[in-house]
């Protein structure tokens, strides 16, 4: 048993560096014409395939056996249900978490709270974007399109009207919605998988769009000395406006989970669910499918819309380099890492893939290339996401006294 | 007895091909009317041309709710079903994932309105809306024996309690025609039993009319008022379980049926 | 009038060159689609490794003083038979877990693989653009026509019709074209009738992504340059063409890139070449909404 299992690593091992070969074992130096070989790297190949194909194939052998892949202590597992219900931990924790991130800026320097505000405007915008993709489990890979209408909303009217930082941020944040109805309207009927691909081809023709209205938008050059957000119109120097901009990006994404956990289990969230379960079903019970898709469409533009506003505003410049198809694809992999419709894990998903890369210098350069991974090994080991969905509690009429009043019961 | 639901002269095509041709049927008001055929008879385009998933090429669907008569041709199947008209599927459509009250709360969704802005600001008459929502949902699932499992997942529902389920969530929606489409498919003679027993109380309680299509004969014959017999996209024959017993043709396309298998 | 007249060739016959790319990379789209029903959005990564390994075995060879034509046919060879093992081994990596699985979850797999790919060939080589070396021989009897059509140009038409002809018959005479041609119809009939469809499914992918690196090696060659994102434009247009001509089918797939590669040539050289790409996912989007079916696609009945 063991045998074959080595047996079959090898094989993958040896499938993969004769593979990779090509790619990974030559590299041409065209200066001095001459061929590196690097069998080196091909060796390294062998090895890694080898590890992780025993991984793999060990992965694949409890699940057939109905195990759980990382089997946890009873302790551990018991703790972890417990802990959510002990009322430190669901009131402490959060509270915890959030003094800590009040006073970051006020110990941390301007580069530390440049990178939590980028982290910060992930959150939100993964946020956002797990509307449509996790409650309605609806795929959009053109989300960056609507950070993109945001951002520029703001860019254009302030350079051509002088326009400032909260007057464009609804601004923005209805241009985004106008867009979204634009988009949503005719696409939403469609077939899940065609509506991803109109979805990426909408986006891919609003960068383009950008790029070739150059008299309007700046073209690749984009527009920039976007002014700060002010503050009643006080003077701030760059750490006081830093600061300022970390605790609006932090109150943003505050607004953000609780208009999100409101509408999650709410009627319409009820509706959305019940959408990405099964859409047949779903629309046999009586709910108007496509307004449904609609208004988180459209919730989940206009949260784009502000993210760009404040995008904008926080790095004072745009072009459409900043709204590629990688950034939708990099949004979509931290709502589908932290798990589908869940707050908290797309919350922590967002933080992780920003911040990892930030903090591991060794990270960085495969950090696309594990933005790709974690969508494909999430989608097979994992789908629920880190965090699974957490469901709510309801209060069933057996909980109150007063069921036999409630004369609607008998109609 | 007034008609609910009348189909008259309904047909539709796939190309060239006749899965449903002329078929009229009506439903009275506190009937149970029974849809029999061999598989393939076109029974599921009936059902779905009728509940809106497919548009009927041909005829027209009438449902008559109070004294209002709406014709349902082209409508969708979410304004049938606000309109008063609930299913559930042959092969179960559950929401697998949502809870079992969730479910039942789903089948609420077009007898309540808060909106998006309600979600978010939570004010008073959402939230007892919402709670309105769950004590209807909970007394459905009492109705069909599930209170007990309310906070379960519905996949992890035993077969026949997923039957049961579909049920509850489609009596949500406060229907006067209940569709069933072989509710009893898999299920063992003592869950028939049990199943037939709920459709009368249903039916009983909640003052509508049941149209079922179903295979077990036992089932059929003992618990329906009047039954339809489709072949080949037909009605071939109409009556009470009795006449249909001895209907020379009924017994011709059944006999027909199992000679071939 | 005889310069309008050679204008209008020239564009025609650019646009089919480009039209029959389109219709090499897009019949992996449709052949995959139309047995598992998904967009493997990977799938322009393999023509992108297929074009770049083309380039790297040619390097090598030039380097070691091989003649043209060898390094033109065992460039073109090893691009082939390397892309085909990449569209097998991503297909047992990250779409055979999946069987079975909600449809959008071997769709966003795909996504994740596209991205991976991309910064793999990053990583093992570069993220700048490289020069491709001119491969292709120079024919002397194109001088007639040198205005209208260049070696590249005909080159990439006889080439894709060549192999859209052998395609066509194998699909519709060898035993492994009927099976999966019946796997396409009805997957569960066919095992039922013995036929093993991770096998078809296989050698699906094995196919399309040898199309693939066909269509890369030839664009490659063309263009005179490659880089790793490529594939990410050209699987995009392929696609668009894919579904212009109705997903799932073969002939389909063939027609709509050449139409859409038709499309592409007349507006920009008649209009304005900033709008191309604008065009075609223009198209893309206009198709899905109106016409899912595309031109020779067939409506499907949705199941209940």
């Amino acid at each position: 048993m063991f045998k074959q299992r080595l047996l079959k690593a090898a094989l993958a091992s040896v499938w993969f560096m004769v593979l990779t070969f090509p790619l990974m074992g030559i590299q041409l130096n065209r200066v001095d014409n001459v061929v590196n070989w690097r069998f080196d790297r091909t060796a390294m190949m062998g090895v890694g395939i080898f590890v992780l194909a025993m991984l793999w194939n060990w992965c694949f052998e409890r699940r057939a056996l109905g195990l759980p892949i990382i089997k946890l202590p009873d302790k551990v597992i018991n703790t972890a249900y417990c802990l959510p219900a002990r009322p430190l931990f669901r009131r402490g924790l959060p509270a915890a978490i959030l003094l800590g991130m009040l006073l970051m800026p006020l110990v941390s320097s301007i580069y530390q709270t440049n990178i939590m505000i980028s982290a910060l405007l992930y959150v939100m915008l993964a946020l956002g974007l797990n509307i449509v993709v996790g409650l309605a489990g609806q795929l959009v890979l053109g989300y960056a399109a609507f950070y993109a209408v945001g951002a520029y909303t703001y860019g254009i009217l302030y350079e051509y009207f002088g326009l400032t930082f909260w007057v464009c941020l609804p601004l923005g944040g209805l241009a985004a919605v106008l867009a979204g109805l634009l988009l949503g309207l005719p696409v939403l009927g469609l077939r899940g998988d065609y509506l991803a691909i109109v979805t990426l081809g909408f986006g891919e023709i609003v960068r383009l769009l950008l790029l070739s209205q150059a008299d309007i938008t700046g073209g690749p050059a984009g527009i920039s000395n976007i002014p700060r957000p002010g503050f009643f119109g006080m003077e701030m120097s760059l750490d006081q406006v830093t600061t300022y901009i970390y605790y609006l990006v932090l109150g943003a994404v505050l607004l953000t989970i609780m208009v999100i956990s409101r509408l999650k289990n709410s009627r319409v969230g009820l509706a959305l669910q019940a959408l990405r379960e099964d859409e047949i079903a779903c629309e046999a019970m009586g709910v108007n499918t496509t307004r449904v898709k609609l208004s988180a469409f459209v919730l989940c533009s206009c949260w784009a819309g502000f993210a760009g506003v404040i995008f904008a505003a926080k790095t004072t410049y745009i072009n459409p380099a900043s709204f590629t198809f990688m950034e939708s694809a990099m949004i979509l992999s931290m709502v589908v890492l932290g798990g589908m419709g869940s707050i908290t894990g797309v919350v922590i998903a967002a933080m992780l893939l920003i911040l990892a890369p930030e903090y591991l210098r060794a990270f960085s350069e495969y950090r696309m290339l594990l933005f790709g991974a974690i969508m494909v090994l999430m989608m097979i080991f994992r789908p629920q996401g880190i965090v699974s969905s957490e469901r709510r509690q309801y209060r069933i009429p057996s909980d109150r006294q007063n069921v036999t009043d409630n004369k609607e019961l008998s109609a | 007895m007034n008609p609910v639901l009348e189909v008259r002269g309904l047909s539709r095509f796939f190309g060239g091909l006749k899965a449903v041709s002329d078929v009229s049927l009506t439903v009275h008001e506190h009937e149970i009317v029974a849809l029999i055929g061999p598989n393939g008879a076109g029974k599921t385009t009936f059902f779905n041309c009728v509940t809106g998933i497919y548009t009927p090429s041909t005829g027209d669907v009438l449902l008559h709710t109070g004294d209002k008569t709406t014709r349902l041709n082209g409508k969708k199947p979410h304004q049938i079903t606000a309109l008063g008209m609930a299913r559930t599927f042959q092969n179960i459509r559950l929401f697998p994932g949502m809870t079992v009250l969730e479910n039942v709360m789903l089948g609420r969704h077009c007898r309540t309105k808060a909106g998006v802005l309600g979600a978010l600001l939570r004010n008073a008459a959402t939230r007892h809306e919402e709670q309105n929502t769950i004590d209807r949902a909970y007394e459905l699932l009492r109705s069909v024996n599930l209170h007990n499992a309310y906070a379960s997942t519905a996949k992890n529902l035993p077969y026949g309690a997923q039957r049961r389920l579909e049920i509850a969530r489609a009596l949500a929606t406060d229907p006067s025609v209940l569709l069933l489409d072989e509710p009893a498919a898999g299920m063992n003679p003592f869950e028939t039993r049990e199943l037939e027993n709920l459709v009368k109380d249903i039916r009983k309680k909640y003052n509508l009319c049941v149209l079922l299509i179903e295979h077990d004969m036992n089932m059929v014959m003992s618990m329906s008022d009047r039954i339809y017999v489709m072949e080949h996209g037909s009605c071939i024959a109409e009556g009470t379980p009795e006449q249909i017993r001895h209907n020379p043709k009924v017994i011709k396309a059944y006999l027909g049926e199992e000679s071939d298998a | 009038m005889i310069d309008e007249l050679l204008y209008f060739l020239e564009l025609f016959f650019g646009g089919l060159t480009r039209g029959s790319i389109y219709a090499l990379i897009a019949l992996g789209y449709t052949l995959v689609y139309g047995i598992i029903e998904l967009i493997n959005f990977a799938h322009g990564e393999i023509y992108m490794i297929g074009a770049f390994t083309a380039l790297i075995v040619a390097g090598v060879l030039g380097m070691y003083g091989f003649p043209a034509v060898a390094i033109l046919i065992i460039a073109s060879l090893v691009a082939i038979i390397w892309a085909a093992a990449y569209g097998f081994t991503v297909e047992k990596v990250a779409y055979k877990p999946l069987r079975g699985a909600p449809r959008l979850s071997p769709l966003i797999s795909a996504i994740g693989m596209s991205i991976f790919l991309q910064n793999y060939v990053i990583l093992a080589q570069t993220s700048d653009f490289v020069p491709f070396p001119r491969l292709l021989p120079d024919l002397p009897f194109l001088e007639y026509i040198g205005y209208i059509m260049g070696v590249s140009d005909f080159i990439i038409l006889v080439t894709s019709t060549i192999t859209m002809v052998g395609l066509t018959l194998f699909i519709r005479y060898s035993r492994m074209g009927k099976a999966m041609r019946a796997t396409a119809q009805n997957r569960t009939m066919a095992l039922l009738l013995g036929i093993d469809a991770n096998r078809v499914i296989s050698v699906t992918f094995i196919i399309g992504s040898g199309l693939a690196a066909i269509g890369g090696v030839l664009i490659a060659s063309h263009m005179g340059q490659v880089n790793f994102a490529i594939g990410f434009l050209a699987g995009l247009k392929a696609f668009t063409a894919a579904v212009l001509g109705g997903i799932g089918s073969v002939p389909g797939a063939m027609v709509g890139g050449i139409v859409l590669g038709l499309c592409e040539s007349f507006t920009t050289g008649y209009f304005s070449g900033d709008y191309e790409d604008v065009l075609a996912f223009a198209m893309l989007v206009l198709i899905l909404i109106f016409r899912p079916d595309g031109i020779l696609g067939k409506a499907k009945v949705q199941k209940v």
